[in-house]
């Protein structure tokens, strides 16, 4: 992919995250900062590759101590955001 | 065997992109309570895609090592999100920052030195030009989210004092290694073959900002600088996106980007200042000692614990104001204990939220939420503003700039054109506070507590509850 192509991707990604994110309801402020957390550790993408590669040596640790430092963050981000949207109920309907 | 970007299978690229749309998906779910569990869902699968087609379109040499890394990372976030109490999100949020921040450190550097790795150096070895700007901008910017995320941290979590630290000349010094930094990257780019210092510096001076940013900056502000730092870490994600090519990073980091520039916006226009301001810091430090002075001999009334059952046992329509020292006290329970008591006497029970209440975007909300208060009767500021005037009682627990009337009338007030809960419009105010002699974290006065209608009930603010709910039998 030329230089571009990747650009036209992130502004209209920009676009797309502006309109969807003024869409969230401000009661749910807290686990989208949860959640955001834990998709931005996508990065474990370059992480995995530089742990993977064979080559430097040094590089493939500080690889693998992104992987486990992203990992933190998907599972943990993830997981908090499930137990915090558990919370939100609606009120009971009064019989 | 070389793994040049170009040549990842068109197959791969695909599924980057649908794990990029999932995650769109995954923010498009928060839209509403009932939407957003599937929407976490889309999220997870999202980045499972993501993870095995890396796997799946390279040559995997240390699998152990990595299923290690993930399980042991896995494993601590799983234990933490599932034992860390919801007050605490703010610093956990702030944390989680920190380590995405790190994470987008190390994989920049890793490019820096295995360059073929990533595809993105010559047949002579040298990096292209255009992946050194993103590389340089990636591991800045990872740098600056990383140790302003720790300085964040500790201050949220009472390791550092709340109060902003104010270094001589930090505008200056700010400026400096700014530009510093600016500066070298630019160098990096520009340098057909550039030495590796150069990189290194400016891993080291974007740390350095990093820290310097946040330091001045105090508690109440730091809504701005979560929502900030969120931004930055998406900013970081976007940049090392553009290093590996990578649709699905690029997508995640424009999303996360944005998602914390609006959230810091959202923040900033409800405390009626600019982004500018509140990044130059300071706030509450200068104005503090002339707003108490003015405090001390004016007639305030206090009412007990019984006065307030009374009160609003009595009434038809109460209005909960929930703020920080709420989430302190860690009274949130005993408050819905309270509020069911009302309901079942057949008072009407809601609850207004400040967007800057508690320390984090939508912290309200959440500690609500714990405590099984239901959603749908939280209101936002400007949904609920204008019922104060048909309500018998506003109950204010541990909110206090948030409420105070000066913000409307007062043009020498420090908060003044902050947009703030019209509570004493309320037939009777009943505030809830440690004691007379504090003053707000804006450092001033708060006109609300002189007026006539308002009631003050001097205690912890879960004790009071607490009494008022025995009060109530």
């Amino acid at each position: 992919m030329d230089f571009i192509s990747i650009l036209s991707i992130f502004v209209m990604a920009c676009f797309v995250g502006y309109y969807v994110v003024w869409s969230v309801t401000p009661a749910l402020h807290t686990p989208l900062m949860a959640v955001t957390n834990a998709i931005s550790s996508v990065i474990i993408v370059g992480a995995l590759i530089a742990a993977l590669a064979a080559g430097s040596g040094l590089a493939k640790w500080l690889g693998l101590v992104a992987v486990a430092l992203a990992s933190v963050n998907i599972f943990g981000g993830f997981a908090v955001t499930q137990r915090m949207l558990a919370m939100y109920k609606k009120k009971e309907k009064k019989g | 065997m070389e793994h040049v970007a170009s040549a990842v299978p068109a197959w791969a690229l695909l599924a980057y992109l649908v794990s990029g749309v999932l995650f769109i998906l995954a923010l498009r779910g928060l839209s509403s309570p009932e939407t957003s569990r599937a929407g976490n869902r889309y999220g997870m699968i999202g980045m499972g895609l993501a993870v095995a087609t890396t796997l799946a379109t390279h040559e995997i040499a240390s699998l152990p090592e990595i299923a290690a890394a993930i399980i042991l990372g896995g494993g601590v976030g799983f234990v933490v999100a599932r034992r860390i109490a919801m007050t605490a999100m703010p610093q956990l949020v702030a944390a989680f920052h920190s380590l995405v921040g790190l994470a987008a450190v190390l994989v920049a550097a890793a490019a820096f030195l295995n360059p073929q790795a990533f595809g993105i150096a010559g047949a002579d070895g040298e990096i292209f030009a255009v992946s050194r700007v993103e590389m340089g901008l990636g591991i800045a910017i990872g740098a600056i989210t990383f140790s302003g995320s720790v300085i964040a941290f500790l201050k949220l979590n009472g390791n550092m004092s709340g109060a902003p630290i104010l270094l001589p000349l930090r505008h200056v010094i700010n400026l400096g290694t700014l530009v510093g930094i600016l500066g070298l990257i630019a160098w990096f780019t520009l340098e057909p073959s550039p030495d590796a210092w150069i990189f290194w510096t400016v891993t080291g001076l974007a740390f350095l900002i990093g820290f310097l940013l946040i330091i001045p900056i105090g508690g109440a502000d730091m809504p701005v600088v979560v929502s900030m730092l969120n931004s930055y870490s998406g900013w970081a994600a976007a940049a090392m996106g553009f290093t590996l090519q990578n649709t699905a990073m690029i997508i995640t980091g424009a999303l996360v980007g944005s998602s914390g520039a609006i959230l810091s916006y959202i923040m900033c226009r409800a405390m009626n200042r600019s982004f500018i301001s509140v990044i130059a810091g300071g706030f509450g430090a200068e104005a503090g000692p002339a707003g108490a002075a003015a405090a001390i001999d004016r007639p305030w009334k206090r009412g007990s614990a019984e006065d307030a059952a009374f009160l609003m046992q009595n009434a038809e329509k109460v209005i909960i104001v929930p703020g920080y020292g709420m989430a302190v006290a860690q009274a949130q329970h005993v408050l819905r204990e309270m509020g069911d008591k009302l309901k079942h006497q057949g008072v009407d029970v809601r609850y207004a939220i400040h967007p800057v209440a508690g320390r984090m975007p939508g912290h309200m909300n959440v500690l609500l939420a714990e405590a099984n208060v239901p959603y749908d009767e939280v209101f936002e500021l400007e949904d609920i503003n204008t019922d104060f005037g048909q309500a018998d009682v506003a109950f204010v627990i541990g909110a206090n700039d948030v409420t105070n009337p000066a913000a409307k009338t007062d043009t020498s007030s420090p908060i003044y054109g902050m947009p703030v809960l019209d509570v004493e419009k309320a037939k009777t105010v009943l505030f809830i506070k440690r004691s007379m002699g504090g003053v707000g974290y804006a450092g001033v006065d708060n006109e609300l507590f002189y007026r006539d209608n308002t009631m003050m009930l001097l205690a912890d603010a879960k004790k009071m509850v607490e009494e008022i709910v025995k009060a109530m039998d």
